[in-house]
């Protein structure tokens, strides 16, 4: 009798404690702090995640704001130790979040979850540890106005760095628009990364060595630094340089006062959209004349983590799972003109322009890089690069050596 | 008896402070905390990154002080605010003498006072976002420079080394003279005209009834406009970041801009919280010549 008692209030409180982890997964509700939803179409990512709830109870609530304005609010957050539970992250901010010991490590979560992480195309880590995932990748070709170049007499799209410049010229000749543009802002120091680097990374260079800085004595290095300041000194590239923002280069470019451009496709809908009548088409980027070998192509991506602070990680790592799955992956790829995440995602980009498919065909000829991403305070090294590449243009440095050596002074205090 | 007393003494005493426990207790937790936080954070080293942080005492104050951008941040700040607020006096004055004239009816003023306090209504961000592109070197003004022949070629101004900050300058200076503007027409509205009718009598200039008149009777109304101007001005980063990051190089950093690149790029908090506190200590000092000149006319 005492026994029954006994098993009947064993089994009442299982009962209970089974129904209260219910509500309480059901209770669970994750932050996830993005600039995403701003880029992607209007409630294209809400949907995403109301799959997610679908599936597992668990709410997802969407804090989405511009890029700028993201990075701030996990900037602050992280600092504070109130980031949201689960963060959009640029690969330029991993290093230092990590450090900071306010984003989760990931290869931990995973192991624990039991995940196939050999799906992932590719895991930003830090001390050996994944930090940060990327779930979609979008690349930077060169976008060229075709018109202009017509109007200028250049039949080719150039292939060299000779062709480029021949091609610069005549366009400086004969019509009233720009050739180049190198946003060289101190605000945002990105262009650093997306309009001068790639020019090193497609001829097969690199600015770091077994990750440490490699600029001094670094003959590709400084053939790109000569090459951005023949440039600006040819009067190729756009005016009042050292103030624009890579936003200002994409009006220019949608205007019809720019022909050539690096920008991510993230940009190709909103350029048809805003400019429907203007026609351009994208192609690799131009080499070194001696280069023939296969060219690097700059990339930045959508990453994900998990804020330290998260109380429910195997939710936000079960959410992390969901969104890296491969039909989840392909669907947010295809929606962002972006290239998956996961190798196994199957993105049906039939509905999408075709341009975007000739991107992926120039993508899939070369290979992926981006030195800054997971790079200590990758901002400031932009930024610093920046300064530096700034004087050098002016004047104020003698040589492009003396500029990366400069460069690679300041970068080393980052590094060490 | 003697006890009752007391307790009403007591609760006559206590009575304000419970008003006020609301107010003290949000100032305290929104107010005194975070700045006693900064001022913490200033003595250790690198906090936040580091998780176990060491007292290093004044050691960023030396290292901070030693900084060769934060001198020039200084000196930017200094030519930046100085120039502002004089421009925002100057300006000010006479838009708000020129809406106090009879010789204009009171529609044309009303008129004028929508458009002159126009650029106290816009944002930061909108204000950064219309004189980047008014200053572009494809936008307006080079247009009117270059077709009324002022120059064969477009100003890059905001990317020019030797005129970003002159030209970072000219933008607060548009945006912040209508405060300026309605505080002194406020109070030249307040000035009795009994005073300009006896000058008038005994045969003052124009000129001298303006100095020996109306600025004497706004000089508290101006002192405290310098002061606030000088405490805000010094604080001004949206529309410097927003216009040229503090670039180009560090042609237009501020205290303000370097605080933030130490702090959100760099991830040095404690350099930081170094430059915050050295900026609260002038703000302060500035705070207390502000109050004291309130109570002097108090």
């Amino acid at each position: 009798m005492k026994m029954r008692k006994v098993a009947t209030i064993g089994a009442a409180a299982l009962a209970m404690c089974l129904l209260g982890s219910t509500a309480m997964a059901e209770d669970v509700t994750l932050e996830f702090q993005q600039w995403w939803g701003v880029e992607l179409p209007d409630g294209a990512l809400q949907e995403i995640c109301d799959g997610f709830t679908a599936d597992t109870g668990i709410k997802i609530d969407l804090l989405s704001n511009p890029y700028a304005d993201t990075k701030t609010q996990i900037a602050a957050g992280a600092a504070a130790g109130t980031m949201a539970d689960v963060v959009g992250l640029d690969g330029s901010w991993v290093y230092d979040f990590a450090k900071q010991g306010s984003i989760a490590n990931l290869t931990e979560l995973m192991d624990a979850s039991g995940y196939d992480a050999s799906q992932l195309s590719d895991q930003i880590k830090v001390d050996g540890n994944t930090y940060m995932i990327p779930v979609v990748n979008f690349a930077y070709p060169l976008y060229v106005n075709t018109d202009i170049l017509a109007e200028a007499g250049v039949e080719e799209i150039p292939t060299t760095w000779t062709e480029f410049f021949d091609a610069l010229e005549k366009i400086k000749t004969n019509t009233d628009a720009m050739g180049f543009a190198v946003p060289l802002s101190s605000e945002a120091p990105n262009g650093i990364q997306n309009q001068v680097s790639t020019w090193l990374w497609a001829s097969g260079g690199a600015w770091l060595e077994d990750g440490k800085p490699n600029m001094v004595g670094n003959e590709k290095a400084e053939k790109v630094v000569d090459f951005i300041k023949d440039l600006a000194t040819n009067g190729y590239i756009s005016d009042g340089a050292a103030a624009m923002k890579e936003q200002d280069m994409v009006n220019e470019f949608e205007n019809g006062r720019l022909a050539f451009m690096v920008d991510g496709i993230s940009h190709l809908t909103t350029i048809k959209n805003e400019s429907p009548d203007l026609n351009f088409d994208y192609a690799p980027m131009p080499v070194m004349d001696d280069y023939d070998g296969q060219r690097g192509m700059d990339v930045a991506n959508w990453g994900i983590g998990i804020a330290e602070n998260c109380e429910n990680k195997e939710a936000a790592i079960q959410f992390v799972e969901y969104l890296m799955s491969p039909e989840v992956n392909a669907k947010l790829a295809q929606l962002a003109n972006a290239f998956p995440g996961n190798s196994k995602a199957e993105p049906d980009y039939s509905a999408n322009d075709p341009l975007f498919l000739k991107a992926f065909d120039i993508f899939q000829t070369g290979y992926a890089i981006n030195e800054f991403t997971g790079a200590p305070t990758s901002e400031d090294l932009m930024r610093s690069f920046n300064e530096q590449l700034v004087l050098y243009i002016d004047g104020d440095t003698e040589t492009a050596a003396d500029m990366l050596a400069a460069t690679q002074e300041q970068w080393e205090a980052a590094f060490n | 008896m003697n006890t009752k007393r007391r307790k009403d003494v007591f609760r006559k005493k206590a009575t304000p402070y419970l008003y006020l426990s609301p107010t003290i207790i949000l100032m305290f937790i929104l107010l005194v905390i975070p700045i006693i936080m900064v001022i913490r954070y200033s003595l250790f080293d690198n906090v936040i990154i580091n998780k176990n942080p060491q007292f290093v005492g004044f050691a960023n104050y030396a290292a901070v002080l030693k900084d060769k951008t934060f001198w020039i941040a200084v000196k930017n700040t200094l030519y930046f605010v100085i120039v502002s607020i004089i421009a925002h006096l100057i300006i000010g004055m006479v838009f708000a003498l020129v809406l106090n004239t009879r010789y204009l009816n009171s529609r044309t003023k009303g008129i004028f006072r929508v458009l002159y306090a126009l650029p106290w209504m816009f944002t930061a961000s909108v204000i950064a976002i219309l004189w980047r592109m008014m200053l572009d070197p494809n936008g307006i003004l080079n247009y009117l420079i270059v077709t009324m022949g002022i120059s064969e070629k477009n100003i890059a101004f905001l990317a020019k080394r030797d005129i970003a900050l002159q030209a970072v300058t000219l933008i607060n200076i548009w945006s912040g003279y209508p405060f300026y503007m309605i505080s002194i027409l406020a109070g030249l509205q307040g000035i009795s005209t009994d005073l300009y009718e006896a000058a008038s009598i005994d045969g003052a200039t124009t000129i001298k009834t303006f100095l020996h008149i109306t600025i004497p009777q706004l000089k508290p109304i101006l002192i405290s406009l310098l002061m606030l101007d000088f405490v805000w001005t010094l604080q001004q980063f949206a529309l410097i970041w927003m216009t040229t990051g503090g670039g180009p190089v560090n042609a237009t950093e501020t205290v303000s801009t370097y605080i933030y690149k130490q702090g959100f790029t760099k991830y040095q908090y404690s350099m930081a919280s170094t430059g915050a506190v050295i900026l609260l200590i002038v703000c302060t000092i500035i705070g207390i010549f502000y109050v004291r000149q309130q109570r002097s006319e108090g």
